[in-house]
């Protein structure tokens, strides 16, 4: 019995070697470099995977010294679905390590830099944009990268299965020599076309060609494809994701760039308990997962540090909203809503909820990249400062009278019970919510915190194709920093074009207001270097927030990113390198790469 | 003995079908979208992006045809073997998933299930016989049953990884490393392997001692024991007779175990992220993700059923009583 068992243990073991090995044969150094001719047609139901070459990798680049390897985590929730990067589920790192755009961009310093484009320029009359193409950048099978890939690329996005913008205000995009000149439909979009030039990822039109007009384009997986980044495909499986540096990579010589880790290991994010402890122990060098009490732990001696060394530790990534549906009762009423933004104190969900590591936010809730935007002496005419007092008195003057329970009552007479839902298991907004609901039952609001399934949040939210969303209040943190307000604006105000029902992705309020949705449009009509305009509409955007509140700010979610200092060092601090420590989708191109040249080995590489 | 086997494959067939049936329908009569979850991870695309990333996931599941079509396209799939494309996958297929996830499952569970009965049971059986182990050791397996299991594998990995760092804190292997056929891979697996493991293993050993030990104290009490006793049969003779009968509610735990083993052990693969099928299956509910859900769950029905007919046979083999009944019964 015993050895028998010990026999089926060891049987156990070796099917897993095996099956290992068998499903995640990958394309070592040695294997044949993918080239445009391997994918076959897009025809089956099934997403179409590149064939990877069969056999096991014998060289010894199959294990990764620690002192060349970065290893990370936080941007992939599951195994690595797809590397193709028109896909927004797309694993870490393939726009910006694999694929470049033309521009970076830095919000920080709000400044675009040129990156596959050596540099870029409106004419006189700002009709035309003209993309001056960089000479010398090689794909990673060799070729040069044209012109004709540019404009190939951005040509990409007429394909009615990626459903983008970009085509509604861009007339033609042409490959001109080394140049790629775009027209437009009447007046530019200079703001969303601004952030195109950041964000859309240029590849090989050789590659691409069959995928172009494809309404099956995101079924090619594109796995090990051909890039131009400081980084190639080098294996995947169902917990991580591996990079391997490009040795030819043209920042090199072009701008005197180099990235540090030869490896990048991005592992699936798993448990806190797991997270926490890889990072500790120097497992992990930079976690971009939401880990509760840091603060305690970056003065706790474990080697381990934030872009802040004090509070709030970490830059911020985008706003926290309460957000109210305008189309219900109490809600519908502005003044209402003014009361309840004048009600809570989001300093509360800052400290105890928190420990400080967010920060309250700007009653516009413009983030603080944006903040040359906000019209401060505006803001603080209009803005709500938590009075419970004047909370108190503005609903009685708007006609709210208090119940027998202490609660303010409908103008007529009914009850309010306002459900606030967030997920369940987001345990910071899980406490946040009943201090918000402490906050109100002051002055005299009744929120009741729920936190139903994520799925039921989102059904409840979105609402379906016949039936309008039948939530109350909740929480939501959906737009990222970015090059321009307009974004935030979007979000906020958007009137046509938005989905009904399950793929609604913005004003889940369902504010309407066309005065504000004009001045949106107006502000993403106004060039980005005319700071003077966009502060003007910004400004009567503000005030449109201010007094309508149709989504009412709370606080400033962190870009959370800490960091571990025993195997890299010179990580991006408000010290030093002042660059973006995220590997989240977008992060790279707004100056993330920068922490990767330079990031500083402690131990020399053995 | 045919009939009474033609019997059982009838019913177990009936049983696949209702149980499938069932295991098609919850994930879809539980509230939410799984495409609209999988759409608002991409927050900061356009309306007309997401529109467009909506009708692209809902035809690639199948989700845009009515109900009953989509019971019968799930019939003839999984009548092809195939058990559909994940949604949390992002569209990969069900089958890849679990095949990529049972081996490790495999490995841990086997294994613990097994030497923890082998050891339970041996240790329970001496343990009813002397005085000084059940006072001792025995306690030790009451306070390891007890003890909630995820705090177990927290202290373990806690004092074991994280303090002394003898063992891997997470994963199936290291994350330096890529599956090769090399000595280095093998012992870095079994490294990944060992905690896990030994949680298990504890937290079932104390499980079964606890049982085997009152089953035997029980039997040794009955009336047959007694009466071998009188008759002057040497004590371990008794024993073995009273080891005997302990041993078959045992055997039908241990099936039962074994059948259910391809559901993974959720928590310990979450504390360790160990890349089994728990980890799938709690992935599959957080993201509503209908056809990993069903695929994993049809893989436990048969388990189950596979178990249960075992059961069934070995039981013939194992217990006198059956064969006479079925032979009562049959001719």
């Amino acid at each position: 019995m015993q050895r028998g068992t010990r026999v089926l243990g060891l049987i156990a073991a070796v099917s897993i070697v095996a099956s290992a090995c068998g499903s995640t044969a990958t394309p070592s150094a040695a294997a044949p470099t993918n080239s445009g001719t391997q994918p076959t047609a897009v025809t089956s139901t099934a997403p179409v995977a590149t064939p990877a070459p069969s056999g096991l990798p014998l060289t010894d680049t199959t294990q990764y010294p620690r002192a060349q390897t970065l290893y990370t985590s936080g941007k992939q929730w599951g195994a690595p679905p797809t590397w193709n990067p028109f896909d927004p589920n797309m694993a870490m790192g393939v726009v910006g390590l694999q694929y470049e755009t033309l521009f970076l961009y830095d919000p920080i310093k709000d400044v675009y830099t040129p990156w596959l484009a050596s540099g870029g320029s409106w004419d006189s009359a700002k009709t035309t944009y003209t993309i001056n193409v960089r000479q010398g950048v090689k794909w990673s099978d060799g070729t040069a990268l044209t012109a004709a890939d540019v404009a190939f690329s951005l040509n990409i996005y007429s394909n009615a299965a990626l459903g983008s913008t970009f085509f509604t205000f861009v007339d033609k995009v042409v490959a001109d020599g080394n140049n790629v000149v775009v027209t437009f439909k009447g007046t530019p979009a200079y703001q969303e076309f601004m952030s195109a030039l950041y964000n859309d990822p240029i590849v090989p039109a050789a590659v691409w060609q069959q995928y172009a007009a494809s309404p099956d384009i995101l079924k090619f997986l594109n796995q090990s494809g051909v890039g131009s980044g400081p980084y190639a495909y080098k294996t995947a499986a169902q917990d991580r994701m591996v990079w391997v540096k490009n040795p030819n990579w043209w920042a090199t010589s072009a701008l005197g760039l180099s990235v540090a880790p030869t490896y990048i290991v991005d592992i699936v994010n798993s448990s806190n308990n797991v997270a926490l402890g890889e990072l500790l122990s120097g497992g992990l060098d930079l976690d971009n997962n939401y880990l509760p009490g840091i603060a305690q732990i970056v003065n706790g001696g474990y080697n381990v540090t934030t872009y802040y060394a004090g509070a709030p530790y970490m830059l911020s990534g985008n706003t926290a909203w309460l957000i109210p549906n305008t189309k219900k009762k109490p809600l519908d009423d502005p003044a209402f809503r003014r009361a309840l933004a004048e009600a809570i104190n989001p300093q509360n969900v800052v400290v105890k909820d928190y420990g400080n590591i967010v920060a309250a936010a700007d009653p516009t809730g413009l983030l603080p990249v944006w903040s040359k935007y906000i019209d401060t002496a505006q803001t603080k005419t209009l803005g709500a400062t938590f009075n419970t007092a004047k909370a108190i008195s503005d609903l009685a003057a708007a006609g709210y009278k208090k119940g027998s329970d202490g609660f303010v009552t409908n103008k007529d007479g009914s009850a309010i019970k306002l459900n606030l839902e967030v997920p369940d298991g987001w345990s910071d907004w899980m406490e946040a919510e009943t201090l918000i609901a402490a906050d109100a039952k002051a002055a005299g609001i009744n929120i009741n915190p729920t936190h139903p399934a994520y799925a039921t949040v989102v059904d409840d939210r979105n609402g379906t194709a016949t039936a309008a969303p039948t939530f109350d209040l909740v929480i939501n943190n959906d737009v990222q920093i970015g090059n321009t307000p307009w974004t935030y604006y979007d979000y906020i105000f958007r009137q046509p074009e938005i989905a009904q029902g399950a793929a609604r992705n913005r004003n889940y309020e369902q504010y309407d207001n066309k005065d504000a949705w004009t001045l949106v449009q107006k502000l993403d009509q106004t060039p980005t270097d005319d700071l003077a305009d966009m502060k003007t509409i910004a400004s009567a955007l503000q005030k449109i927030q201010l007094t309508d509140e149709p989504v009412i700010p709370l606080w400033y979610n962190g870009e959370w990113s800490q960091v571990n200092n025993s195997v890299w060092t010179n990580w991006p601090s408000d010290k030093g390198n002042q660059v973006q420590p995220a590997t989240w989708n977008g992060y790279w191109q707004m100056g993330a790469i920068y922490m990767l040249t330079n990031l500083k080995a402690v131990a020399p590489a053995s | 003995m045919r009939h009474y086997f033609t019997r059982k494959l009838f019913t177990y067939l009936l049983t696949f079908f209702v149980a499938a049936t069932i295991d098609w329908l919850i994930p879809r009569l539980a509230p939410g979208d799984p495409v609209a979850i999988l759409v608002t991870k991409t927050s900061g695309i356009t309306p007309a992006a997401a529109a467009a990333l909506y009708d692209y996931y809902n035809k690639l599941f199948g989700l845009n045809q009515p109900l009953p079509m989509q019971y019968l396209n799930f019939w003839n799939e999984l009548l092809h073997g195939n058990l559909g494309l994940s949604i949390y996958g992002n569209g990969q297929p069900v089958m890849d998933m679990i095949m990529g996830a049972v081996p490790y499952t495999l490995a841990l569970l086997v294994p613990a299930i097994l030497l923890s009965w082998w050891a339970g049971n041996s240790f329970g059986a001496l343990a009813a016989r002397r005085k000084w182990l059940d006072n001792s050791v025995l306690p030790v397996g009451y306070i390891l049953t007890a003890t909630p299991y995820m705090w177990l594998a927290l202290v373990l990995s806690f004092v074991l990884s994280f303090s002394f760092r003898i063992f891997p804190l997470s994963g199936g292997y290291g994350f330096n490393l890529e599956p090769t056929l090399s000595w280095l891979f093998f012992t870095d697996l079994v490294a990944h392997w060992v905690l896990p493991f030994l949680s298990l293993f504890l937290v079932m050993f104390g499980g079964w001692a606890i049982g085997m030990r009152n089953m035997i104290i029980y039997e040794l009490e009955s009336d047959y024991s007694r009466y071998l006793g009188a008759l002057g049969a040497p004590q371990s003779l008794i024993r073995k007779y009273a080891f005997r009968n302990a041993m078959l509610p045992q055997i039908t735990g241990l099936a039962l175990q074994l059948g259910v083993i391809v559901a993974g052990a959720l928590v310990t693969e979450i504390v360790f992220a160990y890349p089994g099928i728990g980890h799938l299956v709690f992935a599959a509910i957080q993201n509503e993700d209908y056809f990993l859900l069903q695929g994993i769950f049809l893989f436990i029905i048969i388990g189950v059923l596979v178990a249960n007919f075992i059961v069934d046979i070995v039981y013939v083999l194992v217990d006198p009583r059956t064969r006479v009944a079925m032979r009562g019964g049959t001719e």
